[in-house]
């Protein structure tokens, strides 16, 4: 049996966690899951859909919101309980966590960002490096694998199966479990039309060739325009022009929107990394030899601050 | 405050990378060698707690001798001495790596109030050795830290998450795990690279185990091949990117 954890925030299903148990009913075992928390029962019904039998819930007192050691804790127990062959999540930050939580529990080997997997003795996984540049095929030593997916690996395809069973269990927690927990929120800062850099349909992002903060006023319009959002590469939030958030690439955000246009980026393996999974990738760029052109479908050779405003008329005119 | 940061030595690939021979590694000849962003961002936060608080600040490594140089770099920024533990060039899998940092850091005699690690290494990226550290020395752990104050006793973090910031609070002696946009690292001055070449860099054997996260060989994952269509050039082009926009349904 495979037990792929699913997350979810205050109930809310992760659509990556859609992924992992795709991956997982392609490892040909039954495939079961877990959530942590109460709040996350309600999910029953489509991790059902996507193949998993039984839904296990961890409810305890103590767990009211992301606790990241108590979720390495439930999944100790459940472990324990259910003797899987693989414990699966979503290569996300939340997914990598716990899992790292379960795998120091139990000292056992974790491999992260798995864009393939043999079970087997030992296991055999292919996984990302240098943010999907390059894949490592490695062997996994122990009984237990214990692995997340790398996120663009795998779309989610439905089982078209019923709803999962769901079952309750309650972790047995110690008190250092639950000290990291989130206390609070904060909405994030309120973006063009609201639309944030990982849900934008349309991304315009903007390099070292926009030339400086003011020049991005040409990138807000057409986003905005166009019902999408601003990106950048990492030398426009190093040099303070905009704000880190919006940065794209290795160590910023990894998206993948139905169309990302690229200005003013020159295309460096990091900057690709967090946007090469985009549908469609347009080029803006004086220079013809410009690496980013490798990974594009389409290119205008020229100066953004010409080719932009171009567009933004064109395409408002397009809309009527 | 004695804070303790812990460092890779990575090779500095932009462009595109070539694997040696043996497909075990990428060729490093013409490269440079740095440390992640996350991990500049985690020795600016030392040195910068330090300024305030006093204390001191040491940085850690597992790597082959020759990371003395990322030790030096990062000594010259502000922190006040460093351990290297050496390898044989190797890299190590991530169980071994912990352990080995779990062991040296038993082994100094400063406890660190705040042990600081990048969100991920920027190289392997395997988001678990801070996780066994914190675990095999019994201390809470945040990770994904985008901002972070200290206040009695009491390491107050901010993580990023597409719906906004979420806060966690962690007591120390804890760890915590940052990321690039936590701060901006500073660049090393002239007196303190000049400083940097006399602090005291530890040098202790480590001698590795059978690693049970075992990598056989790396590969270049596949780019589209086909490259881009040029439309046109300058403002002229804008009539064939709009005919593609609506091609794609983006218009
Ligand atoms: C470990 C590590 C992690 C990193 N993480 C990231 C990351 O997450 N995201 C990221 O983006 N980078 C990251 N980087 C940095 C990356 O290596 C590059 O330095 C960076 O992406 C380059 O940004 P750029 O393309 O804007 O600038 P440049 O490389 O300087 O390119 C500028 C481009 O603009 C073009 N241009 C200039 N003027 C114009 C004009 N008027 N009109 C049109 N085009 C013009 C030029 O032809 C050139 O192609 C990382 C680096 C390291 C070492
Ligand atoms: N060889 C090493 N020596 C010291 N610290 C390391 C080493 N490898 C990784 N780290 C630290 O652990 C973090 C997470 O690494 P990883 O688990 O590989 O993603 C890195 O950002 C570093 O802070």
């Amino acid at each position: 049996m495979i037990l792929v954890l699913v997350d979810h925030d205050r109930g809310e299903l992760d659509p990556l966690s859609l992924r992992a148990l795709t991956a997982a009913r392609k490892l040909g075992q039954d495939v079961e899951a877990v959530v942590i928390g109460k709040d996350g029962a309600g999910v029953a019904g489509v991790v059902g859909e996507y193949g998993a039998k039984v839904l296990h819930v961890a409810a305890h007192a103590d767990i009211t919101d992301y606790t990241p050691q108590a979720s390495g804790r439930s999944l100790k127990d459940l472990v324990g309980k259910l003797n899987p062959a693989a414990v699966i999540a979503a290569g996300s930050p939340r997914g990598n966590e716990q899992l790292a939580h379960l795998a120091a529990f139990l000292d056992a080997p974790m491999a992260s960002d798995c864009s393939s997997i043999t079970l087997g003795t030992p296991h055999v996984v292919q996984r990302a490096r240098w943010a999907g540049n390059l894949i490592e095929e490695a062997n996994v030593h122990s009984p237990l694998l214990i692995a997340s997916i790398f996120p663009f690996s795998v779309e989610s395809e439905s089982a078209n199966a019923s709803a999962a069973t769901v079952s309750e269990f309650e972790p047995t927690l110690e008190a250092s479990d639950t000290v990291v927990r989130i206390l609070s929120r904060d909405s994030g800062e309120s973006k063009s039309g609201g639309v944030t850099l990982t849900d934008a349909k349309v991304i315009i992002s903007g390099g070292r060739g926009v030339g400086g903060p003011e020049g991005f006023s040409k990138l807000e319009e057409l986003a905005s325009l166009m019902e999408g959002t601003v990106g950048c590469s990492r030398v426009v939030t190093a040099s303070g022009w905009r704000p880190h958030a919006e940065q794209v690439g290795q160590t910023g955000s990894k998206v993948a929107p139905d169309l990302y246009i690229a200005c003013g980026i020159s295309g460096a393996m990091q900057h690709i990394a967090g946007m090469k999974n985009s549908k469609t990738i347009v080029v803006i760029n004086t220079d013809p030899e410009a690496p980013i052109l490798n990974y594009a479908d389409y290119a205008i050779i020229g100066d953004l601050h010409q080719v932009l405003p171009a567009l933004t008329s064109a395409v408002r005119a397009a809309k009527g | 405050m004695d804070v303790l940061v812990c460092l890779k030595r990575v090779p500095l690939a932009g462009g595109t990378l070539i694997l040696t021979p043996d497909a075990k590694d990428i060729e490093t000849k013409h490269l440079g060698f740095g440390i992640s962003p996350h991990e500049e961002n985690a020795v600016e936060a030392g040195v910068q707690l330090v300024e305030q608080m006093g204390g001191s600040l040491t940085l850690l490594t597992l790597g082959p001798s020759d990371a003395e140089e990322q030790l030096r770099a990062q000594l010259a920024i502000g922190a006040t001495r460093a351990v290297l533990l050496e390898t044989d060039g190797q890299e190590w899998d991530p169980q071994a790596t912990a352990a080995a940092l779990v062991d040296a850091i038993n082994a100094e005699e400063t406890k660190f109030d705040l042990i600081i690690f990048g969100a991920e290494s920027v190289d392997s990226a395997g988001y678990q050795i801070h996780v066994r550290v914190a675990h095999a020395l019994n201390r809470p752990i945040v990770t994904n830290v985008k901002a972070m104050k200290i206040e009695n006793g009491i390491a107050s973090c901010e993580r990023v998450v597409a719906t906004g910031r979420e806060h966690y609070e962690a007591p120390l002696p804890a760890i915590v795990t940052v990321r690039d946009g936590l701060n901006i690292p500073r660049y090393p001055s002239v007196p303190g690279r000049m400083q940097a070449r006399k602090k005291p860099v530890d040098m202790k054997k480590a001698e590795p185990s059978v690693p049970k996260l075992e990598k056989l060989n790396l590969t270049i994952a596949p780019s589209k091949s086909t490259g881009a269509e040029i439309l046109g050039n300058g403002a002229e082009a804008v009539p064939a990117l709009v005919e593609v926009l609506k091609k794609i349904g983006a218009l």
